[in-house]
């Protein structure tokens, strides 16, 4: 069975290294591979010097554009899980085991891990516990099932859904969308309680300003993704 | 109002001027300069068929000619942006698709590298 651990990474040069290392920790000789989307300071540096392979990328992709070329390199190498972590130090790696678990016995495409399933997320801010409430709503429909944390990006994946997001991805703000294409193929999903912990280092990409932008584009992307009628085969 | 039809036949003129200039010295691509050409010439016709600016306003429902011949105008200019957003879209996916496929070349290429320097040190 192989494991790949992804850390999408930008200007994550403070915490980029801490997060590996609780990887290796937390699962004991699972190569880590680090997204790097064009970044101006030493995280590529910081990431390699602490046991990591990096995958750097020439131009600024996004958030979407980097973890899809990380599911397409995992796809081609034959990984059969892709457990997604963020650089910026913000999920626990110790909850990785119970994500590739639930994976294996659950046999659903996708495990979120989720601040909110046991009544936490005191760590998220109020313009992103507004959206994600918001969000909740959209796609309580949409999924036919209640998702709380749709804005983690705390994911562990199996081949199934690799296959199909090595091909279609969403490119800006991955998240939520990736849900509604999962739906769109009968893929299940299943929610777990992880610990969230404030970032580390740097700040978040989206601020106050970009937050209205984000709702926007993001709902629109649902949308599409609903309308999308050859995405209804799996 | 055949002041204004003037202005915009000048106006068009001056746009594919403009547009063949910057097409011969590189600066725009002949596919891309297609909308701006199919746009100033659309107005041309458009200033110069008397007839049909007189029908339009009726056409449309208002009683303003200058106002609908800026509503035609604006309608063109409508068509050539959307055209140039889905061009965007299109070369933006393929970037995309290409620095994905570049970064992960390199990678395959930076282990085959260490592959062979670890197996030449055996």
């Amino acid at each position: 069975m192989k494991i790949l651990v992804l850390i999408p990474a930008f200007n994550e040069e403070g915490a980029i290294a801490g997060v590996i290392r609780e990887v290796h920790s937390a699962m004991p000789g699972t190569p880590v591979l680090v997204l790097d989307d064009c970044s101006g300071d030493a995280t590529i540096q910081q990431a390699k010097e602490a046991g990591a392979s990096v995958l750097a990328f020439p131009h600024h992709l996004g958030l979407g554009g980097c973890v899809q070329a990380g599911y397409r390199l995992a796809y081609e190498q034959g990984y059969d899980y892709v457990i997604r972590v963020d650089g910026d130090g913000q999920h626990d790696p110790r909850d990785i085991p119970r994500i590739l678990e639930t994976l294996q016995r659950e046999g659903c495409e996708m495990v979120i891990g989720s601040r909110f399933v046991d009544g936490g997320g005191e760590q998220t801010s109020a313009t992103r516990g507004l959206a994600i409430v918001f969000f909740r709503a959209i796609l309580r429909p949409i999924l036919g099932k209640s998702v709380h944390d749709p804005t983690s990006g705390f994911v562990g994946v199996n081949r199934t859904a690799l296959s199909v997001f090595s091909r279609i991805f969403p490119l800006e703000y991955p998240e939520i969308e990736a849900l509604v294409v999962l739906q769109r193929r009968r893929f299940r999903f299943v929610e777990i309680p992880c610990r969230m912990r404030p970032r580390q280092t740097g700040r978040s990409t989206i601020t106050a300003m970009k937050s209205i932008y984000y709702m926007v584009h993001v709902l629109l992307g649902v949308f599409v993704n609903v309308l999308k009628f050859d995405g209804r085969r799996k | 109002m055949d002041r204004m039809l003037d202005v915009m036949a000048i106006f068009s003129l001056l746009l594919a001027g403009l547009v063949l200039v910057s097409v011969r010295r590189e600066h725009i691509r002949v596919e891309y300069s297609v909308s701006w050409l199919v746009a100033a010439i659309a107005l041309l016709i458009l200033s110069r068929w008397q007839d049909l600016v007189r029908r339009i306003p009726a056409w449309i429902g208002v009683s303003d000619a200058a106002l609908a011949m800026f509503i035609v105008s604006g309608g063109v200019f409508v068509l050539v942006l959307y055209r140039l957003s889905m061009i965007i879209s299109r070369l933006k996916d393929s970037n995309i698709a290409l620095i994905q496929k570049m970064a992960i070349l390199e990678f395959n290429m930076e282990s085959l590298h260490e592959k062979v320097k670890t197996s030449g040190e055996k």
